[in-house]
Order: C-alpha cells, then structure tokens, then sequence
C-alpha cells in the first residue's frame, strides 16, 4: 500500500530537518566560542540533503514507469555533515586567555543571521512534514471505513 | 447480468488509486523541498483518468501489431514527469513548497471525494442485497 510510503517519506524529511535544526542550535551555540589557533576554532557545520530513490532501496523491483529512469523517490536523507570553509574572524583581543602571542584570538566563521533564517527554514520544513504526515493518516482512517454504513 | 466488482465500482477505484500515488509523490517533493538538485515530480492524473476509462469502455485504441504505436499521451502508465519550475533556485532545486503544499491537500481533497463515491457505491450494493 503506497498510502504507508507516505509515513517513511515525512518521516525522512522530519528526520532530515531536526537535523539541520540541530546543526544550528549547536552553530549558535558555539558562535562566540574563541580559540587561539585556526586549527581548533568550531567551523560552522552544515548537513547535506539527498534525494533517497526507492531503486537504491530495493535494487531487484526496477522502476515501474517506463519513461523514470530512477523510479519515484522515497524521501530525504542526510549524505553528511560538512564545515563551513569560509574565513575565520580573527579579532585582536590581548586579554583574553586565548590570545596567541601577537594578541589575536579567532572567532567561529559562524554567520548568526544566516543561521537565524536557516532554523525558521528548518522548522517551516519540519511543520510542512507533519501536515503531510497527518493528512495521510486521516487518507487512511477513511480508506479502513470503506464499505461500513 | 451478473454484477462484478469491477463494473460496480466504476472509475472511482482507479482514480482512488491515482489519488494515493500522486499524494506519495508530492509527498517526496516536499521531503526533498531543502535538497539541492532535486527536480519536483509529479504524475499526469488526467492521462490516467484517460486511460483507465478508455480500458472500461473499451474506447481505447489497441495495439495489434508491433509496428503499431501507443496513442495514449506520455504519463498514462503513471510514469513520474518532472515539473516545469516557475522559480529554480541557485542549488538546482525545483521544489516550490507552497505549490507542493497546495497540491497535496487538493489531491487528499479529491481523495476524499473519490472515496465517498466508492463508498456510497459499497453502500448501494449492500442496499441490494438486503432488498430493503
């Protein structure tokens, strides 16, 4: 029954968004997190999405349409987490105990606007899932009354 | 005349079936709404609405022959077409969520109403039977 499709595919989005949802919580976290050299300073994380095929899923049941090549899809995972490679900022701070000898210390190459946006992104996404996720348990409460009256 | 199942319960069990399919495939255009280079899918519902009534009523064209081509319009076997974006964004993605969004809960209406047909013709035959 496709109709149960519907549960693992909101499922992956919803696991897909906390995710990222987490990713930010811990880039806001540590976005005022100082250290004294470029090597142990926090990089902002980010995770990447992924389109999971239901052929990568069961390789023996090929596509049943003719003209999709990959057959329809079956939700979203996450491929990995990757670090931001923008510049880190150095500020010139002497007291502070991280300070390395010239009196730098470098802050996390962490936008927090950016980050902002992209956890409303997430949580929109997140909601979208769940509407998603309800409506087809309501499509299949119906579907189980068929027949009675 | 015998009453079957299948010409009791006319279109509306295929188009129950076409409605359940398109509301997974929109679903996966929503799960993958963030992902970067996915292309929006969706299902021609009218080709197979089409194709489905040609084959009842026996309308439809056959194929006899290998040299014969198929007339029916690409998408009637419920094959997975992809969208045409009205906004592509910068990472190649093509979902517009709002739009996904909209589809769905049309498609889970139109559901809804195929459903009530079916129902109302299970409940027809049960009248039937009972001679009430």
């Amino acid at each position: 029954m496709s109709l149960g499709n519907i549960f693992d595919i909101a499922g992956s989005g919803m696991t897909a968004q906390s995710l990222r949802l987490n990713t930010t919580a811990s880039n806001i976290a540590n976005a005022e997190t100082a250290s004294s050299s470029t090597d142990t300073t926090y990089r902002a994380r980010k995770p990447v999405f992924a389109a999971i095929q239901q052929a990568m899923l069961n390789p023996d049941q090929q596509g049943f349409g003719m003209g999709s090549e990959e057959g329809p899809g079956a939700g979203v995972r996450v491929e990995g987490i990757v670090e931001s490679d923008a510049e880190l900022q150095m500020r010139y701070e002497p007291n502070h105990p991280a300070a390395n000898e010239e009196g730098y210390v470098y802050y996390p190459n962490v936008n927090v606007v950016e980050e902002m946006a992209d956890m409303m992104s997430s949580s929109r996404s997140f909601q979208m899932n769940v509407d998603v996720m309800n409506t087809a348990k309501s499509m299949m409460q119906r579907i189980l009354t068929l027949g009675q009256q | 005349m015998a009453i079957t199942f299948d010409k009791a319960l006319g279109i509306h069990e295929h188009a129950l079936q076409a409605r359940v399919k398109r509301a997974e495939v929109l679903a996966n255009n929503l799960a993958n709404a963030d992902t970067p280079g996915y292309k929006a899918r969706d299902v021609d519902f009218q080709a197979m609405m089409q194709k489905a009534q040609d084959s009842m009523t026996g309308f439809g064209m056959t194929t006899t022959h290998s040299g014969h081509m198929d007339t029916s319009s690409p998408g009637a076997d419920g094959e997975l077409l992809y969208r045409t974006p009205h906004q592509p964004s910068i990472d190649g993605n093509t979902v517009d969520a709002q739009a996904e969004q909209t589809r769905f809960m049309r498609n889970a209406m139109d559901y809804q109403a195929s459903f009530q047909f079916l129902s109302s013709r299970f409940s027809g035959l049960t009248k039937a039977l009972k001679g009430e």
